[in-house]
């Protein structure tokens, strides 16, 4: 089965995260107020052909272990969408 | 017998020249070692250059981890030869986990390039070992992504077992600890944001990183 | 209303006659396209060149003149130097951050397509005014585009400079120089030869980035909204990563000996390249654009023809050869393909297949050579007589804030350079900031250090050349060749990038004119050939045009190079002298400027007297007898001083400079210097015998900047607004609309 995968990589928590805030002090002197906790992180798309759903989950968590996140300051979310 | 010093090239690297001019400057014999090799040849000790490695696409490092070469850099490593991470190099080599914490983007969000002063932590290292403890040190940094950022525990680590060699004297990228190089715990493998070839030649401004790159040089003799 | 396409494409009624003339038939839309680019006048200069042919380029180390890629001189030891300069003022305007990078990826491969291993990078820089948020924010795009993009590729950027004034609020200048360094022996020309020979394609796919990016972006002012919202999808990207594998493919094919020559792709994509190396080499080629790696789906022909896809190089290549260099370019991970073969008769021909249908059919030198030449209407403005009596210095009653209009006029550039890497290589000996960048000569082969150095500095002043194009573009010269001078090197060769405004205009067309003349006079006199060059025009905005801004790149030589040049740097108790004419009229400089007065007369230069000044100077920076040394040029010698107290940490007390022209004018061949009191008799001594005006003007000491009777400030307070002035002005944020 070929599966759509978004993966988004994000600094853990706690981690400071100098993009985040300099938007946020940018949002505040553009006059946005009430904007907070701005993280900013990457996503990463592709296709992937597995077995099945549970199949590709797992290919994709080891590739994030491995190779698309930084264990030491980064967190990975995976996204998957069958495609007919 | 002057010992050999083999710098690794990856795609991308920029300054592999630089550390060859530098290390046989220095009475150091020195060769390029290319990425996809597994041979290190007869290196007595192995220097990981800066530059941008693949571009630095993903991570800085996160994908010149895996060349062939890296993995003889690991066993290399292991049996307690000298290792060094200059910029690049420290980047490739935290990603690789043979040094421990991450090196993110300046807090400034802007790549620097200048001069800073360094303060020697300890002389118990392959780099430091020709210095004194205390001692100033004037080398160029020249990187984006030089914040060094680790776990409390691991600082603390770093701390108790004297494993910070040098930190910033005015912390140029908002590292923790104002850490600027490190090293592992069997100090053989180390790394360093600021690039001490810079400093080696009266003409360029600084001698100072020729201490360091005379430890590294006599510590592959052993 | 439905315009006929060749008008579309930018393609006037009698130039399509032409092409009918040439071809004998009307032609198809994807030869009409290949016209229209390498007709635009970004590629064929077609409103400038018959200005451009009274500048000199002949001189006694010059290897390669103008029409190649890059000028190439002699630097001594078997070594060669290529030189280029470019501006990628449009594509910046758009996108600062792809504008910039790409101009950088650009020239890069402009140098190296030569044999050249590309070793330093410079940036002249315009943008508008500090306090506009958009023009802070064009200038932080472009900025970090040059830092993204030239520090990954690994190409040193060693100085450069950096103006903000109102003239270029809607049309930024973002120019770019870059050296290259070769083995004599190893110089390649972008030809090809030898029929049956193969072009091999290397690099990027082709995408459809940029297409028509020659003709709209490079070359029409920008105004209407929906215009620019239009053109954006033309931008190209650039891949640092892609053209750092391309420049060590290329030199490692060229070291091999396996290519016959090579040429960059660049404005007009594969149209370009492919008729200029068979033009220059007399021969013709049939390329087939099956063959060319697309990176998007259905592709049209005349795009893939046009396409400015970033980070590729056809290689001309013998057929034994191929197979070497097709390894070569995989062990560098460099897609390479055949896409053509070189053939006789002078035909370029366009197929679907190397032995499919013909698209398209044209006489290769008709792209590169045939285009017309516009000797276009030229006429000083109506008013230059008034504009010669309206002087600034009319108007210093109004003014006595010396303080004030000194610390207006002074800010590091820091914030800028410190994102460059400045000192890769290991030769960067005076970087940014200096009165020239110095870099060690080392052989590119064997690394060997020759002992000697080079020098290079890029110098441009709109606000001269907005007075009197003609003289200010000659004194922009001088600027240069004192420069030089303050490094001690002797100059060997001139780049020039002329930006200005809408050729269609006459006084346009008369401030051209008159800057070449201006710098032919000045190149003439002081012998120093123009080896390449840049022409950039339509530098306009909602029909007004940018003040005319000429910059030059000039390239000198030092002897021996054993310790790095003086500097701003003086010592505590140095003796302070000014050398060169009494100073004269304020018009053109930075003070009149930023007070609004953009009229008056320059002085003309002395150019005996200007030999003289950049002589003794070279010479006692030679024999290291002064401390420090600054020419005399932006901000008068108040800045000049000034910038020395602050690079030194000393203040100074300094007498004999009595009013706003003193302090502020800008006239010509002036330089400060810095002797040590033990020297002072050997140096006044030197002067003397040189013949050359010089004045004590004081004392480098202690911790304020005092000039008698004038002013007297805290050294500290004028250090504060030197350092903080760009980062305190960014910080206020930028805004992209």
């Amino acid at each position: 089965m070929q599966f759509e995968a978004t993966v988004e990589v994000q600094l853990k928590a706690g981690i400071a995260d100098p993009q985040g805030s300099t938007i946020e002090n940018a949002t505040l002197k553009l006059g946005f107020n009430g904007i907070e906790n701005v993280r900013v992180g990457k996503s990463i798309r592709f296709a992937i052909t597995a077995d099945d759903e549970v199949k590709a989950k797992e290919i994709i968590q080891d590739l994030c272990d491995k190779f698309l996140t930084n264990p030491v300051i980064e967190n990975a979310t995976i996204h998957l969408q069958g495609v007919e | 017998m002057s010992p050999t010093i083999g710098v690794i090239v990856f795609p991308g690297s920029n300054c592999e020249q630089d550390a060859l001019e530098a290390v046989t400057s220095l009475g150091a014999k020195s060769k390029l070692i290319w990425h996809d090799s597994f041979d290190l040849g007869s290196a007595d000790a192995v220097i990981i250059p800066g530059g941008f490695a693949h571009g630095d696409y993903l991570r800085p490092g996160a994908i010149a981890r895996f060349s062939p070469a890296m993995e003889s850099v690991f066993a290399f490593a292991r049996s307690g030869r000298p290792v060094l991470g200059i910029c690049n190099g420290f980047q490739v080599l935290t990603e690789a986990g043979l040094l421990p914490g991450a090196l993110q983007k300046n807090s400034g969000l802007k790549f620097l390039c200048k001069p800073v002063n360094l303060t020697v932590r300890t002389t118990n290292s392959v780099l430091t070992s020709q210095t004194v403890k205390g001692d100033g040190l004037r080398i160029p940094v020249n990187h984006f992504e030089g914040n060094y950022t680790c776990t409390e525990e691991t600082l603390e680590e770093l701390q108790d077992e004297d494993r910070i060699l040098l930190t910033y004297e005015d912390n140029p990228n908002g590292s923790m600890g104002d850490i600027a190089g490190i090293c592992n715990a069997e100090r053989n493998v180390v790394g360093l944001m600021p690039h001490p070839e810079r400093a080696c030649h009266p003409l360029l401004g600084s001698t100072d990183g020729q201490p360091l790159l005379k430890s590294f040089i006599e510590s592959s003799e052993l | 209303m439905n315009e006929p396409v060749h008008r579309t494409l930018g393609l006037t009624d009698d130039e399509l006659e032409k092409i009918i003339e040439i071809l004998g038939r009307e032609p198809n839309h994807l030869e009409l396209a290949m016209y229209s680019v390498m007709w635009s006048e970004h590629c064929s200069y077609k409103s400038s060149r018959v200005h451009l042919k009274r500048l000199p380029v002949e001189g006694e180390h010059v290897l390669v003149g103008p029409g190649e890629n890059a000028g190439v001189i002699d630097v001594g030891d078997d070594i060669a130097i290529a030189i280029r300069i470019e501006s990628h003022n449009h594509p910046s305007y758009i996108e600062p951050y792809q504008g910039a990078a790409t101009g950088v990826g650009g020239i890069i491969r402009d140098i190296f397509t030569m044999g050249a291993r590309p070793i330093a990078i410079m940036d002249p820089l315009r943008f508008g005014p500090i306090d506009d948020a958009r023009s802070r924010w064009v200038a932080e795009g472009v900025v970090s585009g040059i830092s993204g993009y030239g520090n990954s590729v690994g190409v040193p950027n060693i100085g450069g400079e950096t103006v903000f004034d109102e003239t270029y609020i809607g049309n930024p200048l973002v120019n770019v120089l870059c050296l290259g360094i070769l083995p004599k022996d190893r110089l390649v020309l972008g030809q090809a030869s030898g029929v049956g020979n193969l072009a091999v394609l290397l690099g990027s796919t082709t995408g459809r980035d940029g297409i028509g990016g020659v003709s709209v972006l490079a070359s029409a002012g920008f105004g209407d909204e929906d215009e620019d919202t239009e053109k954006r999808p033309s931008v190209q990207v650039g891949d640092p990563f892609e053209e750092k594998r391309l420049i060590e493919c290329c030199l490692e094919l060229l070291d091999a000996r396996l290519v016959v020559g090579i040429q960059d792709l660049g404005g007009a994509g594969l149209s370009c390249a492919a008729s200029e190396t068979a033009s220059r080499g007399g021969v013709g080629m049939d390329f087939d654009v099956s063959a060319v790696p697309q990176r998007e789906m259905g592709m049209e022909p005349f795009e893939i023809m046009t396409s400015e896809s970033q980070e590729r190089m056809l290689a001309i290549v013998s057929p034994d050869n191929l197979e070497n260099v097709l390894a070569i370019s995989k062990k560098w991970e460099i897609r390479s393909s055949v896409v053509g073969k070189v053939t006789e008769g002078g035909q370029l021909r366009i197929l679907d297949g190397i032995d499919g249908p013909v698209l398209g059919e044209v006489p290769a030198s008709s792209l590169h050579e045939d285009a017309p030449l516009y000797n276009r209407p030229m006429a000083p403005p109506d008013d230059l007589n008034a504009r010669k009596e309206d002087k600034p210095e009319k108007y210093l009653l109004e003014t006595n804030d010396f303080s004030g209009d000194l610390l207006n006029l002074i800010y590091s550039h820091e914030w800028i350079t410190s994102q460059y890497d400045s000192q890769l290589f290991l030769n960067t000996v005076a970087g940014p900031g200096s009165n020239a960048a110095v870099l060690r000569l080392k052989h590119p082969v064997t690394g060997e250090d020759t002992g000697r150095g080079l020098a290079v500095t890029t110098d441009g002043n709109h606000r001269w050349c907005a007075v009197d194009p003609r003289r200010g573009s000659a004194l922009t010269v001088a600027e240069s060749m004192l420069n030089l001078a303050c490094v001690g090197a002797e100059p060997r060769a001139l780049v020039n990038c002329l930006n200005f405004g809408n050729p269609e205009n006459p006084t346009v067309m008369w401030q051209l004119s008159e800057a070449i003349d201006g710098m032919s006079e000045a190149c003439r006199e002081f012998d120093l050939p123009v080896v390449g060059g840049n022409v950039s025009l339509y530098n306009e905005s909602q029909g007004t045009n940018i003040d005319p801004t000429p910059i030059v790149g000039v390239i000198g030589v030092i002897d021996t190079l054993d310790a790095p040049p003086p500097g701003h740097k003086w010592s505590e108790g140095d003796r302070l002298i000014v050398i060169g004419p009494e100073p004269e009229g304020l018009s053109g400089s930075a003070w009149a400027f930023g007070k609004g007065y953009r009229k008056g007369i320059l002085r003309e230069l002395d150019y005996d007297l200007h030999k003289k000044i950049c002589q003794v100077t070279r010479e006692l920076v030679q024999k290291k007898l002064v401390t420090a040394v600054h020419d005399v040029s932006s901000g008068g010698v108040g800045v000049a001083t000034a910038e020395m107290a602050i690079a030194s940490g000393v203040g100074c007390s300094l007498a004999r400079i009595s009013s706003h022209e003193a302090l502020f004018s800008e006239s010509s061949s002036r330089v400060v210097l810095a002797v040590n009191p033990d020297e002072l008799t050997n140096v006044e001594e030197i002067l003397n015998a040189a013949e050359v005006p010089k004045a004590r003007i004081g004392l480098a000491h202690g911790d304020r900047f005092t000039i008698k009777g004038l002013l007297d400030l805290e050294l500290q307070s004028i250090q504060n607004k030197w350092e903080n002035h760009l980062p305190i002005a960014f910080e206020g944020g930028t805004t992209q609309g």
